[in-house]
């Protein structure tokens, strides 16, 4: 089970509306390499897994991802709080802003919406970890070109940043497990019957 | 911890760049102290992920086991302090008045 703390895992604050970044940034929220498919793709990959640090690394780094999600969603929100409509529509956001209204909904920065495909549990060790140190090495670069993006703002400049490294971060635990399950399978192994 | 690693003077694989520099609290905020707590708060509770996190690939790493307690108590004494006087974090901590309602939430720039 999970219990909400009440705090964003790094501060967010932005004064300046902006719904053209809202619009571009919401890809990381409900896009193919956003936060929602990478928290429930390690945490729908955690069931499988076969030894302690596998299970640990995924329910660990998928439970941050969701604080990661809330941080994304604050960003969007608040890019979007008080905008006009014409502020909107100027965005491209009259699509959205008829479906959605002010709320934070999962689709990509083309507007696709959150597709469970994106979770890619596959049902094996090697090829599930192999998928999570790419998405890691995805979302790293999504961030890099939303920094592009966001370069005027430092507001959001900032806690994309955080994000960014994050991805790193897993990137570099993913590789270790993912070893780890390498050298377990590459160990001899050796069957005996029993002796008489 | 062990004798070898007393004179490492950081962890493996969680360079200081990986840890928070904090924003400067906005210049409207009233209260400097709530602030500064807070601060303090999302620092150990991030602390305690990215080492929760690499002592799962290193479980035997004594010097971030030492951390990862030192951390947490820190955690607890300053989160109790701040629960009591600002209102809860977390629906496990008990008050008198039912106090979780109080606004903003963390997306509206409350606890930020």
């Amino acid at each position: 089970m999970w219990t909400y703390n009440k705090i964003l895992q790094y501060p967010i604050n932005i004064k300046q509306t902006d719904p053209r970044l809202a619009k571009v940034i919401i890809s990381q929220y409900g896009g193919p390499d956003g936060e929602l498919a990478a928290s429930l793709r390690y945490l729908s990959q955690r069931f499988g897994m076969p030894d302690q640090t596998a299970k640990a690394v995924l329910n660990d780094i998928g439970t941050e991802e969701l604080a990661h999600l809330e941080m994304v969603g604050t960003i969007v929100h608040q890019l979007t709080k008080n905008a006009s409509i014409e502020e909107l529509e100027k965005a491209g956001l009259a699509p959205y802003y008829t479906d959605h209204g002010v709320d934070v909904y999962p689709v990509s920065a083309a507007g696709v919406p959150f597709t469970a495909s994106y979770i890619a549990a596959k049902g094996d060790p090697i090829a599930n970890l192999q998928e999570d140190l790419a998405a890691e090495q995805k979302a790293r670069a999504t961030y890099e070109k939303l920094i592009d993006l966001c370069r005027d703002n430092p507001d959001v400049l900032d806690p994309l940043k955080f994000l960014r490294q994050r991805e790193i971060v897993h990137f570099q635990r993913f590789g270790e497990t993912l070893r780890g399950i390498q050298d377990k399978l590459a160990e001899k192994k050796y069957y005996m019957n029993k002796m008489n | 911890m062990s004798v070898e690693n007393e004179d490492r003077t950081c962890i493996p694989c969680i360079p200081e760049a990986t840890l928070p520099t904090m924003q400067e609290a906005p210049r409207e905020c009233k209260n400097e102290k709530q602030m500064k707590m807070l601060k303090e708060i999302k620092c150990l509770e991030f602390a305690i992920v990215e080492l929760a996190e690499y002592l799962d690939t290193h479980p035997n790493d004594e010097k971030a086991l030492c951390l990862h307690n030192k951390y947490c108590k820190e955690l607890k004494e300053i989160k109790d302090i701040y629960q009591k006087i600002y209102g809860p974090l977390t629906i496990n901590y008990p008050c008198n008045k039912w106090r979780w309602l109080e606004e903003p939430w963390p997306w509206e720039g409350g606890n930020k």
